[in-house]
Formats: C-alpha cells, sequence, structure tokens
C-alpha cells in the first residue's frame, strides 16, 4: 500500500500512458502492470477531428487514478497554468509537476519547480515533484509543500537505470514526504534495485511502451517492484569482501 | 465572429457563449477545459460566459503522457 497525502494506493508502481503504438496495448499494459495511478497530459485538442487523442474512454477515471503532468513546461508560470486547466477537469488535485531546465537531458529545472510548487501547494494542490537525485532540492521541494518527491533513476526516456542508488537512498532517508522514483528504468532489474533502496514507488512510461512486448514488461515491472520492495523489507546480507562457506566445515572426509 | 481558438484564426463562428461554441466545434463540453483570455472557464460557468470577436481561447483535454 502506498499513501500520498491521506490517499491510500493499491500499487507502488505509477504508470505513463505515453508512446504506445495503440491504445489497446496501452490498456492491456496497464492491467499487466498493476498499476493505479496512470499519468496524463494536457495538450490542445485537435478542432480538425482528424487525430481523436483524448485517452479519458479508454481510462476509466472509476478505475485508475488520473495524475496529470506538467510535460513540457520549462517555466513555473507555464507549469501552474497547465496544473491548473487539469484541475479543472475535475478529476482530483493532485499534479506531477515537471518544470524542464534543458531540451537535450530533460533534466529539471529546480529554481522554477519551486517557485511552482510553492505557489500550487498554497492553491490547494498535491503536488508531486519531478526533480534530480539532488537531496538539498528535495527538501526544500518538501518544505515547499510537495507531497512527494520524484527524483529521476536516469533522464527520461533513457533507460539508463538507476545511476545513483546512494543519492536516492539518501533522499529517502532524510525526507518524511513519500519518495517515487520517476524516469529511466529501462527494465525489471532497474524496478528491483530502484525498490531494493527503499523508496516508495516507482512511476515509468517508456520502459513499458517502448518494450518490444509491452503488456510482458508490464507484469515483469510489477514482478520487478514486488521483488525489490520484498527484498528491502527483509534486509538484505552484508557485503563481504571475502568468502564465508556456506557448507559445514567439519565433518569431512579423511 | 472571429476568435483565435488553440492558435489558429476561425471565422464565421455562431455561438453566442463558451458551450455554444464547444457544441459549434463538435466537442462534449464535459470532456474539455477551456481557457478563454488566459483565463480558465469553469465548468458551471460555460453556458453563461460569452464570447466576444476577437476573443483568444484555448481548448484542451487529457492525452497520453508520461
Amino acid at each position: 500500500m502506498l499513501t500520498i497525502a491521506g490517499h491510500d494506493f493499491s500499487s507502488r508502481l505509477l504508470v505513463g500512458t505515453g508512446k504506445y503504438r495503440t491504445h489497446a496495448e496501452m490498456v492491456a499494459a496497464i492491467e499487466a502492470s498493476g498499476a493505479e495511478v496512470v499519468t496524463v497530459a494536457v495538450r490542445r485538442v485537435s478542432l480538425d477531428r482528424s487525430d481523436d487523442a483524448g485517452i479519458l474512454h479508454h481510462l476509466p477515471p472509476s478505475r485508475y487514478f488520473l495524475l496529470s503532468n506538467t510535460a513540457g513546461c520549462y517555466t513555473a508560470d507555464e507549469a501552474i497554468r497547465y496544473a491548473r486547466l487539469a484541475r479543472e477537469a475535475g478529476f482530483n488535485d493532485f499534479v506531477k509537476l515537471e518544470v524542464i531546465g534543458d531540451q537535450a537531458t530533460l533534466l529539471p529545472d529546480t529554481a522554477g519547480l519551486l517557485e511552482a510548487t510553492k505557489v500550487l501547494a498554497g492553491e490547494g494542490f498535491k503536488v508531486l515533484a519531478y526533480t534530480n537525485d539532488d537531496l538539498i532540492t528535495a527538501l526544500r521541494l518538501e518544505d515547499a509543500g510537495a507531497v512527494a518527491v520524484m527524483p529521476l533513476a536516469s533522464p527520461i526516456g533513457s533507460g539508463l537505470g538507476l545511476l545513483n542508488p546512494y543519492f536516492i537512498r539518501t533522499i529517502k532517508a532524510r525526507l518524511g514526504v513519500p519518495i517515487i522514483v520517476d524516469a529511466g528504468v529501462g527494465t525489471a532489474s532497474d524496478a528491483c534495485l530502484v525498490m531494493e533502496q527503499g523508496v516508495d514507488g516507482i512511476l515509468m512510461n517508456t520502459a513499458l511502451a517502448e518494450a518490444q512486448d509491452p503488456v510482458r514488461m508490464a507484469h515483469a515491472m510489477k514482478l520487478g517492484v514486488e521483488a525489490g520492495r520484498a527484498a528491502y523489507l527483509a534486509g538484505r546480507m552484508p557485503r563481504r569482501e571475502v568468502a564465508i562457506p556456506s557448507s559445514p566445515t567439519t565433518g569431512m572426509l579423511d | 465572429m472571429h476568435l483565435i481558438i488553440n492558435g489558429d484564426p476561425r471565422d464565421g463562428i455562431e455561438a453566442t457563449s463558451v458551450e455554444e461554441l464547444l457544441l459549434e466545434l463538435g466537442l462534449d463540453p464535459r470532456a474539455v477545459v477551456v481557457e478563454l483570455n488566459r483565463d480558465i472557464v469553469r465548468r458551471p460557468a460555460l453556458a453563461a460566459t460569452q464570447v466576444a470577436d476577437g476573443d483568444v481561447l484555448e481548448i484542451v483535454h487529457f492525452v497520453g503522457g508520461g
């Protein structure tokens, strides 16, 4: 069970809805992932009706928790505008806040992110802030009113996996709000390793949408997240630089 | 009437309210959110909010995203 701002969610795996080949494949993958929280983006409707990109009729809000994002926003003002539009759609007051600082890496503009977090938290939004793996920014976001902090494993869409387990562990150890690692996982072992750091959840999109078989990968990710969480709770053995035999050293034949 | 909708100029609009405009454009008012001259039009106010010549509107909805 994952709890964010007093709201209980059934799965620690959160998934995006972008880049799937078909809506049917997206729905099947989300189903296989077991995710309850699914992210969506706000964009202009197509007035010539040639491209009905609207996604709601594939994702019944009675079944999924729709978490709108501010992807593509490069300033605090822009992200605030998108968040307000998303809230008016009337599903909830949660927002996955992104303020991007660089087109090549999609790394966050942490100054803009902090500013937007303060404004939106003041307006009653439940802000889940997408950020880098920097502890100080994470602490400032919590102070600014974020209900969850979402450090990256590696850049959005890169599939490079968890680049800095130490920083993720440190952020988890120092913040009180839930830590949801967002972006960068590529395969199930990445998801497992992320969860082994003790974080509260993971959000992923490209790793599923761009897998050869998204539905099978979604199932693998579900297992990876569960395995990683269980391993974290179980507590791993210490790492040693020497070998210690597993079988008795006594009772050997002469 | 001349409006700017989602960045494109549109002429010959007959609607007088935002709700009528959405219907004229073939959109479901429950499935979109509207900004009129940078202010969000609250859902309950769609029918009562008038559009005037030269207004700038943004009409958005949810699409797939990460």
